[in-house]
């Protein structure tokens, strides 16, 4: 039986850009993500129509596929790429290394953490730029102030590193703390905002 | 289940070739944003172990051929002036398409499935509501008269 050659024409380029912004007019662009980059190396953004969900460390997280794929299982699978939805926030970001912004400007989605853990996010980023808190004094603001090991579980899980501030948040005694991605990710957040010389 | 953007990623070219085979290269863009925004609104209930490919062909099989009666039916709109976009890749092949689309809609649904999705013959039945020798059948007879228009005697 013979065989027929497929159609060869490819689709435009732009088309698929097109119709992520056309998914977002419709509602059905649960979550959009995209690759930004900065000093801290490759960071995968992503939002929902409430706001910035997400903000992952690359290379920590298992790569690209990994955090979209955890995305889809904890949020929606109607995720796509979808960059020109991130343009706000990778701005915001480099302005923020570039030591241009000590305020993150952007609607913030918190739909990932639960309970004390949102809390503990949510004292979090009310703690100003270039200051820092103890995990105890997080943990008082998020209604428990014995529950420091609660705080620094919840802090290690937060979503949205460097846009909720948890690099802010110390321990009582003076030292640095751990930081998810790596302590030097938290030593140089830290130097940028002149806490750390 | 997987996140949407991966089966963008590995079903692209197929639903892009169907559409373009279904309702040529100028409505095919249309098509193309309609069959995926229609199969992402569904794809939350989209059942495990489903043949996610002869799913999303049956909805850009049937979305390429509203958008090609569609415009056959409306009359031309001046302001879609063809020296306003930019010229279309040349397509060596659209003398052959053409002629599928001329083909009885049995026959044409079943080489566009195959040959331009890319579908073995069990996911077109699948597709098409019909037997595996109903294919076999529709895609010999189309192909016979493929051969017919493309080499004439």
């Amino acid at each position: 039986m013979s065989r027929l050659a497929a159609p060869t024409t490819p689709p435009p380029a732009d088309l698929l850009a097109r119709l992520a912004a056309r998914a977002a007019e419709e509602g059905l662009l649960d979550v959009a993500y995209a690759r930004v980059d900065s000093p801290l190396g490759p960071l995968v953004a992503a939002v929902t129509p409430a706001g910035l969900v997400r903000l992952a460390y690359e290379d920590f997280n298992g790569g690209l596929d990994v955090v979209v794929e955890d995305l889809a299982a904890r949020i929606s699978p109607r995720v796509l790429e979808a960059p020109a939805r991130l343009d706000d926030i990778r701005r915001q970001l480099d302005e923020y290394f570039e030591r241009r912004r000590d305020r993150f400007d952007v609607p913030v989605d918190l739909t990932l953490a639960r309970g004390f853990g949102r809390r503990i996010l949510e004292a979090t980023a009310a703690i100003p730029f270039g200051e820092t808190r103890s995990y105890r004094e997080v943990a008082e603001a998020a209604g428990n102030g014995k529950a420091t090991r609660a705080a620094g579980n919840a802090l290690g899980a937060n979503p949205i590193p460097i846009v909720v501030p948890c690099h802010r948040v110390l321990r009582t005694g003076g030292g640095l703390g751990g930081y998810t991605g790596g302590v030097e990710k938290k030593e140089t957040l830290l130097r940028i905002e002149g806490v750390l010389l | 289940m997987i996140p949407f953007q991966q089966v963008l990623d590995a079903h692209r070219d197929a639903v892009w070739r169907v559409c373009v085979a279904v309702a040529g290269r100028d409505e095919a863009e249309d098509a193309f944003q309609e069959t995926w925004l229609s199969a992402l609104r569904a794809y939350p209930r989209l059942g495990e172990g489903a043949n996610v490919r002869a799913w999303l062909l049956t909805i850009a099989h049937r979305k390429a051929i509203d958008v090609h009666r569609g415009r056959a039916r409306r009359p031309i709109v001046t302001d879609r002036l063809p020296e306003a976009a930019a010229p279309p890749e040349p397509e060596r092949d659209d003398g052959l398409w053409d002629a599928v689309r001329e083909l009885p809609p049995g026959q044409r649904a079943a080489i566009t499935l195959r040959y331009a999705g890319d579908l073995r013959p069990v996911e077109v039945a699948e597709v098409l509501g019909i037997s595996d020798d109903a294919v076999r059948r529709r895609i010999a007879d189309g192909l016979k008269n493929l051969r017919l228009e493309v080499q004439p005697a």
